[in-house]
C-alpha cells in the first residue's frame, strides 16, 4: 500500500474501482425453503419456520437457485468449482432471522471470470473475482409518517424477502472511471436479463451495487486507501456517487490529507457520500462452514447441460450480426441487446431478408412507440410477420415511407394487418402514370410562376411542384414516378 | 392392549399417576400433558373397540425432551429465553411418532440447550436421579433418562451431542441409544451443535430400543444432513449370539480416571462376551486424547452461531426495559440465558473470531478428521468397541457445578463417538456398592447399528440387569 502523502500534489490521478453486485434470482421459491418469492404482498405472508429462523428449522438448498447461479457464473466466463460449500456469516440485525446469513466464503461457486465492456473507442475487460450464492434478509419498516429511523416510534420486520436467493458478483479492481463502472453495470444487467434469471430491477432492489474505490497517481503501481460506497442503486447514482467520491479523495490528497478506509453511504438527495463506519468498526463476521448443509458437488454433466441452455450470449450474437448480416456495431449491439429483441429480430429475418431495414425499423418508430407505452416490442400487438409484411409492401414501392409510418402506427395501436389497413384507407401509392399525368398537367397549369423559374434554370422549383402533386394525392403518389413525369413535362 | 386385557386409558393413567407420585422429587418433566394424554388415550381405546390394527407404539405413553419441537406445545430447551415459545410445527421424529398414534406424556427436563452433564443447568430446576435423589441423573437428557428409570414414561426421546443420551442412561440404569449421525432427522430438534446433534431413544431394554429405532430412523428431505439410506428392521438384529464377533477395547478409555467399580463391571461384561465366543482385544485410538479439546471448540463454535437467533425480536423472552436495539439484545440474552450457555457462547465466539479461527476451529476440524480415520482403522478389524459409558456412577448434586472442566470430563468416553458420527448405546452393566447403576458403552461403525444392537442385546441378556430404583 502506498503512503497517501507521497501522492499529494503529484498531479493526475487514476481511480481504481471494483464493483460488488447483488442479484435477486427469480426462482419460484426461496433459497432454503418452499415459500414463494414475493414483492409487494401482505407483510410476512410468505414465511415459514425456516425463513423465520424458528428453533429447530433447517435449510434445504433450492436446486433451481444453484442452476441459475451456475448459469450466471458460466456467462461471466467463470471457472465452476467442482466442490463448493456454504458458510455462515454471523452478525446481529433484526432483519436477519437467524442472526447469521448463509453465504459463501472461501469456496465460492464460480471464480476467475471476466466481462468485456465496450466503451466505444476501447474495450475494458473487467475481471470477475467470484460469483457466489447467499440468502437475502427481510425488510425493516420504520413506523411513522416519514419512514426515517430517526423519526420513528418503532420498527417492524417483513420477512417476505428473507431467504430470497441472491448471487453476489465481485469484480477485480479493473475499472478506471465512473463511466466504465456504469458501462460495466449496464453490460452486466443486459447479460443477466439475457439469462432470464432475474428481472434485474434496480428500483425494486433486485439488482444492487456497492463500489470500492481508491485513487493513485497515474503510472503508480501500488494502491491507495480505498473506501466502500453503499446505496448506489441506479446507473445514475452509481456514476454520480463514484464521481463525487473520486473528487473527494482527490481533494483530500491535494490538500495533503489522507483517505481513511471506511464504508460510506451515497445520499442521492445531496449527491454526496457520507461516512458510515471505519475499518475499526467493521464487523467480524466469524465465518465458518454451514454445518446444516452438505458440500455441493457440481458434476460436469450438470455444467454442460446448463451451458447448453444459455445459448448464444449477447456479445457473441452482436458479433455475428455484424459479420453475417452486415449490421453496424451499434445496430448489432441493439438487436442483440436483450434476449427478446434478438428473438424478435431473428423471427423477422425468417420472412424478410433485409436485416438493415428490419433493424432500422425496430430501432426507429417501433422502439419509440414501445418506449412511450413502457412496453417491450415483443409485447406489442405487432407480430414479426406483420412487420415483415409492411416492410415488403414498402420495398415493393406501393407505399411511401411516410405512409408506412402511418400504417405502422395503426398496426401498433390495433394489431391489424398492414395490407388491410392500406386497402381500407386507400393508402396505396398512385403509380398509374395516366392518372398521375393528368394531375401533373393540372399542377403545371395552375402554377405558372414556379414552372417559369424552373425553365429559367432554377431547378429547385421542381420540389414545390412535386409537393403540390403529393398534397393533391394526400401523399399517395409515388414520388419517383411523379418526379420522372414532371421532369419530362417541364422539358 | 390389542388383546383388550388392558385399556390405553389404564396404561396412560398409571403412568400419569406415577408422574404425580414421584415427579415432585425427580423433576423429570417441565410440562405434563395430562388432560391431552387422557383424552388421546380414550380416542385410542375407541380405535381398539372398533378392532383397528395397532402399531408398535400406538397408545404408548412417551416423554419428549424439551428441545424437540411439538406443535402447539411449549418447547423451552429448559431456558428462560424460550419459556413462552410454542412451536408452529412438529419435529420430524414427532411426525413419525404421530403416525404411530403415540401418547405424549409431556416435555422432559434437560440442561439448558442441552449443555451440561448433570441436568443442573435447567431454568426449571435440576432433575434428581431416581436411584438416589441427592444425586444427578446425568445430562443433558436428565429428564428423558430419569423419567424412564422412574416409570414416569414407557420410553422417551432425547438428544445426544457429546453423550447427552448415553451418559444419563448410564447414570440412571436404562438403555440409551445414539444412532449414526444423519440417521434420524434433526428437523425440529433445536440445534446445539449441528454437526454433532442426534436424536435417540431411552428405553428399559434393547427390545424396545430396536422397536423405537424402527420408528424414528429414516430419511427426511427437510434435513440436508439426513442420510438417504434404506432403514433396516432393527428388531431383526436382536440376536442372542455374538460368537465370532470382534470387540476392541480402547485402552485410553479404561485407564486413569475410570472408577474401579465401573472398570470392574465393564471387565465382567467383556468376560461374558469372551465366554460366549466373542474375541476381545485391547486397542489404541491415538487421537482419542484430543477428543475433549476438539469437542469444546467445535460444539461451542456451532452453538454460538445456532443460539444467536434467540434475540428477543421474533419469539421467546424479550427484555422490555431496554430502550435501544443493542441494549434489548444485550439484556434479553444476558437475562435469558444461564451461565453455562453464556460460557459456551463466549468460548465459541472467541474460537471463530478473526485471528483465532485457524488456531482453534480450523485445527479442531483437522483433528476431528484424524480421529475419524482412527475409528475407520479400528472398525476395519473390530465389529464393535466397548468402554465404560461414564467414568463414574452418578455424582452428588452440586459436586461439579463450580468446576466446569471436571464436569466436561464426564463425557470423555462418549464425545469421540459424536465427533466421528458413529452409533453407540449405553446399557446397564451392574450396580455399584452405593446401589448406583453402571453403564456399558458399545460403539459401532457408521450405519452398523446391527452390530451394536446384536452385542447389546446379547450382553443385556447375559448380564441380566433387573434392578429398579427404590423410589
Amino acid at each position: 500500500m502506498m503512503d497517501n502523502k507521497k501522492m499529494a500534489g503529484m498531479g493526475k490521478y487514476e481511480s481504481i474501482i471494483g464493483l460488488e453486485a447483488h442479484l435477486e434470482l427469480e426462482t419460484a421459491t426461496k433459497m432454503f425453503c418452499g415459500c414463494r418469492l414475493s414483492f409487494g404482498e401482505e407483510k410476512n405472508i410468505n414465511t415459514c419456520p425456516v425463513c423465520l429462523g424458528h428453533p429447530g428449522s433447517l435449510p434445504v438448498l433450492n436446486r433451481k437457485a444453484l442452476e441459475y447461479a451456475i448459469k450466471v457464473a458460466l456467462a461471466l466466463n467463470c471457472r465452476i468449482n467442482e466442490r463448493t460449500i456454504f458458510h455462515r456469516k454471523n452478525y446481529f440485525y433484526p432483519d436477519m432471522p437467524k442472526n447469521y446469513q448463509i453465504s459463501q466464503y472461501d469456496m465460492p461457486l464460480g471464480v476467475e471470470g471476466y466481462l468485456e465492456v465496450n466503451m466505444g473507442d476501447y474495450v475494458r475487460r473487467v475481471g470477475i473475482t467470484r460469483v457466489h450464492m447467499e440468502e437475502d434478509a427481510g425488510k425493516l419498516i420504520h413506523t411513522g409518517a416519514t419512514g426515517r429511523i430517526s423519526e420513528s416510534g418503532g420498527s417492524i420486520v417483513d420477512f417476505n424477502r428473507a431467504g430470497t436467493p441472491l448471487i453476489e458478483i465481485v469484480t477485480e479492481p479493473d475499472i478506471r472511471t465512473a463511466e466504465e463502472a456504469k458501462a460495466y453495470m449496464t453490460g452486466l444487467r443486459n447479460l443477466l436479463l439475457y439469462l432470464d434469471v432475474s428481472n434485474c430491477s434496480m428500483e425494486e432492489g433486485s439488482l444492487r451495487c456497492d463500489a470500492n474505490v481508491s485513487i493513485r497517481t497515474e503510472g503508480e503501481k501500488g494502491l491507495g486507501t480505498k473506501t466502500e460506497i453503499k446505496n448506489l442503486n441506479s446507473f445514475k447514482f452509481l456514476q454520480k456517487g463514484l464521481e463525487y467520491e473520486i473528487k473527494r479523495q482527490e481533494k483530500l490528497l491535494d490538500s495533503g490529507k489522507q483517505v481513511i478506509q471506511q464504508t460510506r453511504h451515497f445520499d442521492n438527495n445531496s449527491g454526496t457520500t457520507k461516512a458510515l463506519r471505519s475499518k475499526e468498526e467493521a464487523h467480524d463476521y466469524r465465518y465458518f462452514p454451514e454445518p446444516d448443509l452438505v458440500p455441493i458437488i457440481i458434476d460436469i454433466n450438470m455444467v454442460e447441460s446448463i451451458k447448453g441452455s444459455i445459448g448464444e450470449l449477447p456479445q457473441r450474437k452482436a458479433h455475428r450480426y455484424g459479420e453475417e448480416l452486415g449490421l453496424t456495431p451499434y445496430d448489432a449491439g441493439f438487436m442483440a441487446g436483450d434476449r427478446r429483441t434478438a428473438a424478435y429480430f431473428e423471427k423477422c429475418l425468417e420472412c424478410f431478408d433485409d436485416a438493415k431495414a428490419v433493424a432500422n425499423w425496430i430501432m426507429g418508430d417501433f422502439s419509440a412507440l414501445s418506449n412511450k407505452e413502457k412496453m417491450h416490442i415483443a409485447d406489442s400487438r405487432v407480430t414479426p410477420e406483420a412487420l415483415c409484411r409492411l416492410l415488403k409492401i414498402l420495398q415493393g414501392g406501393s407505399i411511401s415511407i411516410k405512409i408506412a409510418k402511418t400504417v405502422f402506427e395503426e398496426m401498433f395501436r390495433t394489431g391489424r394487418d398492414p395490407g388491410v389497413i392500406i386497402e381500407e384507407k386507400g393508402l396505396e401509392q398512385i403509380s398509374d402514370s395516366g392518372e398521375l399525368e393528368a394531375l401533373i398537367d393540372k399542377v403545371i397549369e395552375g402554377n405558372p410562376g414556379p414552372v417559369k423559374q424552373y425553365r429559367e434554370g432554377k431547378r429547385k422549383a421542381i420540389g414545390f411542384l412535386i409537393g403540390k402533386v403529393m398534397a393533391a394525392t394526400k401523399g399517395k403518389a409515388n414520388p419517383k414516378i411523379v418526379n420522372e413525369i414532371m421532369k419530362k413535362k417541364l422539358g | 392392549m390389542e388383546a383388550k386385557e388392558v385399556s390405553c386409558r389404564e396404561i396412560t393413567s398409571s403412568v400419569l399417576s406415577r408422574i404425580e407420585e414421584v415427579d415432585g422429587d425427580i423433576n423429570a418433566y417441565i410440562r405434563v400433558e395430562k388432560e391431552r394424554a387422557l383424552k388421546h388415550a380414550d380416542g385410542i381405546d375407541a380405535r381398539i373397540a372398533k378392532g383397528e390394527k395397532l402399531e408398535d407404539f400406538t397408545g404408548i405413553p412417551i416423554g419428549i425432551k424439551d428441545n424437540i419441537c411439538t406443535k402447539g406445545i411449549n418447547t423451552t430447551c429448559a431456558s428462560k429465553i424460550l419459556d413462552n415459545y410454542i412451536p408452529i410445527y412438529d419435529a420430524g421424529v414427532i411426525q413419525k411418532l404421530n403416525s404411530q398414534d403415540y401418547i405424549l406424556t409431556g416435555k422432559l427436563n434437560m440442561d439448558e440447550f442441552a449443555m451440561g452433564s448433570s441436568n443442573e443447568n435447567s431454568f426449571f430446576g435440576p432433575v434428581s436421579n431416581p436411584w438416589d435423589t441427592s444425586r444427578v441423573p446425568g445430562g443433558s437428557s436428565g429428564g428423558p433418562a430419569a423419567s424412564v428409570a422412574a416409570g414416569e414414561a414407557v420410553c422417551s426421546l432425547g438428544s445426544d451431542t457429546g453423550g447427552s443420551i448415553r451418559q444419563p442412561a448410564s447414570l440412571c440404569g436404562v438403555v440409551g441409544f445414539k444412532p449414526t449421525y444423519g440417521l434420524v432427522s434433526r428437523y425440529g430438534l433445536v440445534a446445539f451443535a449441528s454437526s454433532l446433534d442426534q436424536i435417540g431413544p431411552f428405553t428399559r431394554d434393547m427390545e424396545d430400543c430396536a422397536a423405537l429405532l424402527n420408528i424414528i430412523c429414516g430419511h427426511d428431505r427437510r434435513d440436508s444432513t439426513s442420510l438417504d439410506v434404506e432403514v433396516p428392521d432393527y428388531k431383526g438384529f436382536l440376536r442372542d449370539d455374538i460368537k465370532g464377533m470382534k470387540i476392541g477395547v480402547p485402552s485410553q478409555l479404561m485407564a486413569a480416571g475410570i472408577d474401579p467399580e465401573v472398570k470392574g463391571a465393564v471387565d465382567s461384561a467383556l468376560n461374558l462376551a469372551l465366554d460366549m465366543g466373542a474375541e476381545v482385544e485391547e486397542i489404541s485410538i491415538p487421537n482419542l486424547e484430543y477428543a475433549l479439546n476438539v469437542y469444546y471448540i467445535v460444539a461451542p463454535s456451532e452453538a454460538s452461531s445456532n443460539l444467536s437467533r434467540f434475540d428477543g425480536v421474533r419469539y421467546g423472552y424479550r427484555d422490555r426495559s431496554a430502550s435501544t436495539l443493542r441494549s434489548m439484545y444485550r439484556k434479553t440474552r444476558t437475562r435469558g440465558f444461564g451461565d453455562e450457555v453464556k460460557r459456551r457462547i463466549m468460548i465459541g465466539t472467541y474460537c471463530l473470531s478473526a485471528g483465532y479461527y485457524d488456531a482453534y476451529y480450523e485445527k479442531a476440524l483437522k483433528v476431528r478428521t484424524l480421529l475419524r480415520r482412527d475409528f475407520d482403522r479400528a472398525f476395519s478389524t473390530y465389529d464393535v468397541l466397548i468402554s465404560p459409558t461414564s467414568p463414574t456412577t452418578a455424582f452428588r448434586k452440586g459436586e461439579k457445578m463450580d468446576d466446569p472442566l471436571t464436569m466436561y470430563m464426564c463425557d470423555i468416553c462418549t464425545i469421540p463417538v459424536n465427533l466421528a458420527g458413529l452409533p453407540a448405546v449405553s446399557i446397564p452393566a451392574g450396580i455399584s456398592g452405593e446401589n448406583l447403576p453402571i453403564g456399558l458403552h458399545i460403539i459401532g461403525n457408521a450405519l452398523r447399528e446391527d452390530n451394536v444392537i446384536r452385542m447389546a442385546y446379547t450382553l443385556e441378556k447375559a448380564i441380566g440387569f433387573k434392578d429398579i430404583p427404590d423410589l
